[in-house]
């Protein structure tokens, strides 16, 4: 943008609605998300193995250090979709409905795996893989809810032509994140009620919470790597996808011409 | 089955799924990196890459 035509600085969010702008920034910035979180999710899980195992749990505590992290990203994951979600009903912005689709799977995998962590941990711990209490099966529902939403996103021959209908289902979905995280109070649960993040502090002690918070903001950084990866990837594939359809015109009018 | 054995499960199944998602993802990546690549050399273009076509034919 020539400086003096522009009246008013655009915003950093404006700026990036420029594909090109910003596969730059995430050219940049992947390399280095997936460095430090690799670091900071290995120093969080080696510092919850080194941590004192619980006093009634023993050593099986250690799957708390993945299980709450994924239960983390797989809401997070949805929030960030919510946000696009208004990002492309509100702003229209170009690049929202491309972080939706990317995030999806990603969201998918993370809430299969706390599901899986869960289960692995529920079994020796509660004496069962699985019940159907509020917080399990509000989690299920949001594993099927990100099912639902790979498969709308890819539904249809042109890229991005679900996007509003995606968006729609998405924000009609978050209805769903304020009831697992409430599960826990609302209803008697077989689940635990919340320990990190609850009114009057955590109730973990500070050597097994310090290594669950530098795991989680690793893990957090190491999905941020994959969504701008999935993004980039996204932005690529509509380019050839036009690119496609462009050369396919041409040839038509030159087919046509020599007829 | 010990408690290790949980433990085991739990960490060796999440590796594989996350390095599962990490390999789908940068093979989806290269694979359109591939087609863009293709696409370019075969002499397509998209409009705002004109100005970089037009620098090329001089």
């Amino acid at each position: 943008m020539n400086e003096n035509t522009a009246t008013a600085k655009p915003s950093f969010i404006t700026r990036l609605a420029n594909p090109s702008r910003f596969i730059g920034l995430a050219d940049r910035l992947i390399p280095w998300l997936t460095g430090i979180g690799l670091i900071l999710t290995a120093i969080g899980l080696v510092g919850g193995w080194l941590a004192p195992e619980d006093y009634q749990q023993g050593a099986t505590v250690r799957i708390m250090y993945l299980h709450v992290p994924f239960a983390w990203l797989a809401m997070m994951i949805y929030g960030v979709m919510t946000l696009a979600a208004l990002g492309t009903l509100v702003w229209r912005h170009p690049i929202a409905d491309i972080s939706l689709k990317a995030a999806a799977p990603i969201g998918a995998v993370f809430t299969l795996l706390s599901l899986f962590t869960g289960s692995v941990w529920g079994k020796p711990m509660w004496g069962t893989w699985w019940v159907w209490d509020a917080r399990l099966t509000s989690m299920f529902v949001l594993f099927l809810i990100y099912l639902g939403l790979i498969a709308l996103t890819r539904a249809t021959p042109e890229p991005g032509q679900a996007a509003r209908a995606a968006a729609i289902v998405t924000l009609v979905g978050a209805l769903n994140l304020p009831i697992i995280k409430f599960s826990v109070d609302w209803w008697n649960t077989l689940h635990q009620p919340a320990s990190v993040f609850r009114a009057g502090g955590p109730t973990i002690d500070w050597s097994m919470l310090w290594p669950l918070l530098v795991a989680a903001i690793g893990f957090t950084i190491l999905f941020s790597a994959l969504h701008l990866t999935a993004m980039r990837t996204e932005i690529w594939r509509r380019r050839v996808h036009t690119m496609r359809r462009l050369a396919a015109q041409r040839a038509d009018r030159t087919m046509g011409g020599t007829a | 089955m010990s408690h290790f054995a949980y433990i085991a499960v739990a960490y060796g199944g999440s590796a594989l799924a996350l390095a599962g998602l990490a390999l789908w993802l940068v093979s989806d990546m290269r694979a359109r990196r591939r087609e863009l690549d293709h696409l370019h050399d075969a002499g397509h273009r998209r409009r705002s890459d004109r100005q970089e076509t037009l620098r090329e034919a001089k």
